[in-house]
């Protein structure tokens, strides 16, 4: 079972052991492949509506075809793009970073896994079957509950796929950082990547229920006759605004808290220097974590909840910039006095900082209730939630990937190339989005097909579309640089970056498929560091060589997944054709026959035996 | 907490015998109680007691039944349940929350 053994495998091989794997490292392939396939759908969609609008009164797509683009390109981004990404860092990262040998429960992240990818191509099969989803990501009634066609139903059951699988990963992270810590590592020392996962963990915990509650209301209405959004029979469209914002609000927290984790650590890192103000960094985690989920109704300014409501959401709002305060100045305090080294890591955390702290700025001006009648569904708006996601989000993700790209594939992306994609990606993303704040203000509303001549908004939107390319080619640089990398690339060391602090530069870059040898003792913050500035080598061990029980791979996270994937076509065709309801009945059969299999056979997983680490040991795994 | 008392010194089995008489008489008192509770919830709708008082009454002594479920049935007044606690409250939060919006808000 030995990972440390090089042995040329079958292409068969590989694919079933991907199919089958338990083991976080590799699920974080899985994340990152499938995230990153569907960030280039998402890119894609994007660059269509750039071309789409680049000149007044353009007609490169029809007025339908450009609904759907922007709804699959929000939807896509945020739930299949984003969310999976983060959860390839989270996957990679977490159990190293507590010393554990994975996740609390492997077969739960795998079965996440799957149910977020079959969800993710459920939702994009619309494409080729009559229509995809083409009432704006937010999906509001209704609009969406009128839309003709199945495009909406598969936004519906897409998302309630996916969004299960998400609610998964999250618990399973939650249980794993509040169990598995290895000896020593208290709350308090815990590296803030591990720490941000942990409160964006509880904000999927507690957020996405109410999607779920949405979405299911949605799909009663859509598909079984019930009227909860239908004011016609008594409903209430508003119902669903409230639930989605319940569920929106604290979700653009969970994109982006994982990635102000990844950042103070990169800083501090690249800096040399321990985190400035650590806790206060903590505390302003769980704080934007706590407030995130007072705030979603400045989503709804505009309908008329009267000024009580909206005055109570707009300082809720603006409470947010202090904690996010805290820790831009916690940051620039990291840097300050520090032996800074520029990497490519480093440049896109760097950028960032100004980036995300324009997108903030404009979140302020939006959260002022009276203010933002008027940016209400313009292009304001759109610059300022780019600002946010691609300045934090993106950003943050491609730092991420160049600082723990060593860790996952064992060996460190190109510097060179790694900065020449970020520097058409930067510029054209400030193209692209700082004028679409004046856009916005000159009146253009977010989400039309085509704008008029003579209205001065030609020059802006030409502009936009520019700064589009250029961050499609920095994207493209980017993907170079991952095919350089594996080809020409020599391997890593465990620590390349060689002021590695935290325990996952403390093992081989790949780790072996139990992560450690024998569990660390953690003696402080940065636990990697502690040890090195006494003159050690690596970290001390907990506990006696001996035997380690691992978890055992298996098929059936992919057999539930794939039952639910069946029967979502058949939820969603049913409508026109009760015959449909096999698909319904296949489906769930082999989702409740899977878990029954489960339930019912013993799975005890294996042990890797004292003789195979040492014989490990002894190729230079355990150092 | 953990069931290796076969390996430990006779003093300390005594402790946790007397600590397991401890509990198995909370225990019952309070499976009693909540056997009380729920006679009286269901007497006061048999005899049709106004219901202006029965709802609040009837809220409250649900309340109180869950409070015994967690803390004495599923050990949340033990050590160690502290990360359980600030979950749970987390979430009746948030639940509590939605609702006060939407009787506020949407419905009022």
């Amino acid at each position: 079972m030995s990972t440390a053994v090089a042995q040329k495998r079958g292409l068969g091989a590989v694919i079933w052991d991907y199919l089958t794997t338990v083991d976080h490292k590799k699920i974080a392939h899985l994340y990152l492949v499938s995230g990153g396939l569907f960030f280039l759908i998402g890119g894609l969609e994007a660059m269509i509506i750039r071309i789409q609008l680049m000149k007044p009164d353009n007609d490169f797509i029809s007025a339908g075809l450009y609904n759907e683009m922007i709804t699959m390109h929000g939807t896509t981004m945020i739930f299949l793009a984003a969310m999976p990404l983060i959860f390839a860092i989270m996957n990679a990262v977490v159990p190293l970073q507590i010393g554990a040998r994975d996740v609390a429960f492997p077969f739960l992240n795998s079965l996440g896994f799957w149910l977020f990818l079959f969800g993710g191509l459920l939702l994009n099969v619309s494409w080729f079957t009559g229509g995809a989803p083409d009432a704006g990501w937010t999906n509001y009634a209704p609009l969406s509950t009128t839309s003709p066609g199945h495009g909406v139903d598969y936004y519906v059951m897409g998302l309630q796929i996916s969004g299960a699988g998400t609610l998964i990963g999250g618990i399973n992270f939650l249980v794993t950082i509040v169990n598995m810590r290895a000896p020593g590592m208290t709350y308090m020392r815990m590296p803030l990547f591990t720490w941000s996962v942990f409160v964006t963990s509880t904000l999927i915990l507690f957020a996405f229920p109410a999607l779920t509650v949405g979405l299911f209301l949605m799909m009663f209405d859509r598909m079984f006759g019930s009227a909860f959004f239908d004011v016609g029979l008594g409903g209430n469209a508003i119902i669903w605004e409230h639930l989605f914002w319940i569920f929106g609000h604290p979700e653009v927290y969970i994109l982006i808290l994982p990635l102000f984790g990844a950042f103070s650590d990169i800083f501090s890192t690249f800096s040399k220097k321990r985190l400035f103000g650590y806790s206060a960094m903590v505390f302003a985690t769980v704080l934007i974590g706590f407030l995130g989920f007072m705030v979603w109704a400045h989503h709804m300014f505009t309908v008329g909840m009267g000024p009580i409501a909206n005055s109570i959401f707009a300082v809720a709002t603006m409470a947010i910039a202090v904690p996010t305060g805290i820790k831009i100045f916690n940051w620039l305090f990291t840097m300050w006095g520090g032996q800074i080294r520029m990497t490519a890591a480093m440049l896109w955390s760097i950028a960032f900082i100004p980036s995300f702290t324009i997108g903030g700025m404009t979140g302020v001006m939006l959260a002022a209730a009276a203010a933002d009648f008027q940016y209400h569904d313009t292009y304001f708006v759109v610059g300022h939630f780019h600002y946010v996601i691609v300045g934090g989000v993106a950003f943050g993700l491609f730092a991420s990937l160049h600082y723990w790209w060593p860790k996952m594939f064992g060996k460190v992306l190109n510097e060179k190339l790694g900065k020449l994609a970020f520097w058409p990606f930067f510029i054209g993303f400030h193209l692209t989005f700082f004028i679409q704040h004046f856009l916005g203000l000159m009146g253009m509303p977010r989400r039309y097909w085509v704008f008029l001549e003579g209205q001065g908004l030609a020059t802006g939107n030409l502009i936009s579309t520019i700064g589009a390319f250029l961050m499609a080619i920095g994207t493209i640089i980017f993907l170079i640089n991952i095919v350089y990398t594996a080809v020409k690339e020599k391997k890593a060391d465990a620590d390349p970056w060689e002021h590695g602090r935290t325990l996952e530069w403390a093992i081989p870059s790949p780790p072996p498929h139990y992560n450690f040898v024998q569990t660390p003792l953690v003696r402080g913050l940065d636990p990697l560091w502690v040890e090195k500035m006494d003159g050690k080598e690596g970290m001390t061990p907990a506990e006696p060589l001996g035997d380690i029980h691992m978890p055992n791979a298996s098929i059936l996270p992919f057999t539930i997944s794939l039952g639910t994937f069946i029967a979502g076509f058949g939820f969603i065709y049913q409508v026109d054709d009760p015959i449909w309801l096999i698909a319904v009945f296949a489906g769930m059969g082999l989702t409740l026959g899977s878990m029954l299999t489960r339930s019912l056979k013993d799975d005890l997983g294996h042990h890797i035996h004292k003789e195979e680490l040492e014989e490990d040991i002894k190729k230079g795994v355990g150092k | 907490m953990a069931d290796q008392s076969h390996s430990k010194p006779i003093h300390h089995q005594e402790y946790e015998k007397k600590q397991h008489r401890e509990e198995m008489k909370q225990q019952v008192l309070t499976f009693g109680l909540m056997i009380l509770f729920t006679i009286i919830a269901f007497g006061m709708v048999i005899f049709e007691v106004n219901s202006y008082f029965i709802i609040p009454t009837l809220i409250i002594l649900a309340v109180v039944q869950v409070a015994f479920q967690l803390y004495y049935f599923m050990h949340m007044k033990n050590k160690g349940h502290d990360m359980v606690a600030v979950m749970m409250y987390g979430g009746a939060a948030v639940a509590a929350l939605t609702i006060i919006t939407f009787t506020s808000i949407i419905w009022w």
